[in-house]
């Protein structure tokens, strides 16, 4: 019997029989690779704006200043916000990686718990990136 | 060994221990050793980026001109692009099964990582060079 407490309230419930997907309760570990594959392919994708910004930099002053409107726009901040929490979520999962590499941190619950702090820590990663950016304007 | 007797590799093809692609675990360490490296270079640029919101186009110029950030720049690139390129490789070959389409986008998958970096490393040259 699991100790996970979600799996307990679970049992108490009547069982249905297959097809028993509707129910299906995703881990978090799995949610968490879904979606370290997700950022990973919108990384891949994102790769266009920063070489878009480096050759508007090289380019002309026009060029650069509607680069730097079109990135300042809310559609343009909404991207770059979620280009921010991509590349942190894809770099803590990524660390998680390596660390089960090494054999370590691959015990169901400790899994689980690692798999939230991914989510948690690309979370306020990317806030304190956001504040540090305005801070930065604002001086 | 065990498989003395079921084992058909020549003792030069098991030393490599290339396998049938020729590769070995090539594909598995290079992401390995990327994704290694971008996380001290992604967080300079993440660092740069944050240091330079809002300025205008000269001093984004002179930033983007020092040697030591150019030079930096060139290796995010670098390093992102071959850890990208790696796993596109993957979802691809995860996804697609039609050996030609598998086949065409494997290789546009180069052609984008290639056209990216190329064109990235020019405007960093180009800024560093003071062109």
């Amino acid at each position: 019997m699991s100790k996970s407490p979600a799996t307990r309230e679970f049992a108490r419930r009547e069982r249905p029989i297959s097809p028993h997907l509707t129910v299906y309760r995703p881990p978090i570990t799995m949610t968490m690779s879904i979606i370290h594959r997700i950022t990973g392919g919108a990384l891949y994708f994102g790769t266009l704006l920063v070489a878009l910004w480096l050759m508007a930099t090289a380019s002309s002053q026009a060029t650069f200043d509607w680069a730097n409107w079109a990135f300042g726009t809310w559609l343009g901040r909404l991207i770059l916000l979620g280009y921010t929490w991509a590349l942190m979520h894809h770099m803590l999962g990524g660390v998680r990686h390596l660390v089960w590499d090494t054999g370590a941190g691959l015990e169901k619950h400790t899994a689980s718990k690692i798999a939230w702090a991914t989510l948690a820590g690309s979370i306020l990663l990317t806030l304190l990136i956001w504040i540090a950016g305005y801070m930065a304007r604002g001086a | 060994m065990s498989g003395k007797n079921t084992d058909m590799r020549t003792p030069l093809a098991k030393v490599r221990g290339l396998g049938s692609a020729r590769e070995g675990t090539g594909h598995f360490w290079r992401q390995r050793l990327t994704a290694i490296a971008n996380i001290p270079l992604i967080l300079f640029f993440v660092g740069f980026l944050i240091a330079l919101n809002g300025a205008d186009h000269a001093h984004v110029r002179a930033a983007l001109a020092n040697p030591f950030v150019a030079l930096v720049m060139a290796l995010v690139l670098i390093s992102g692009l071959i850890h990208m390129r790696l796993g596109m490789q993957v979802i691809i070959e995860d996804y697609v099964h039609g050996e030609g389409m598998k086949l065409a986008l494997i290789a546009l998958n180069t052609f984008f990582t290639i056209a990216v970096g190329v064109a990235s490393i020019f405007a960093l040259l180009k800024l560093a060079f003071g062109g």
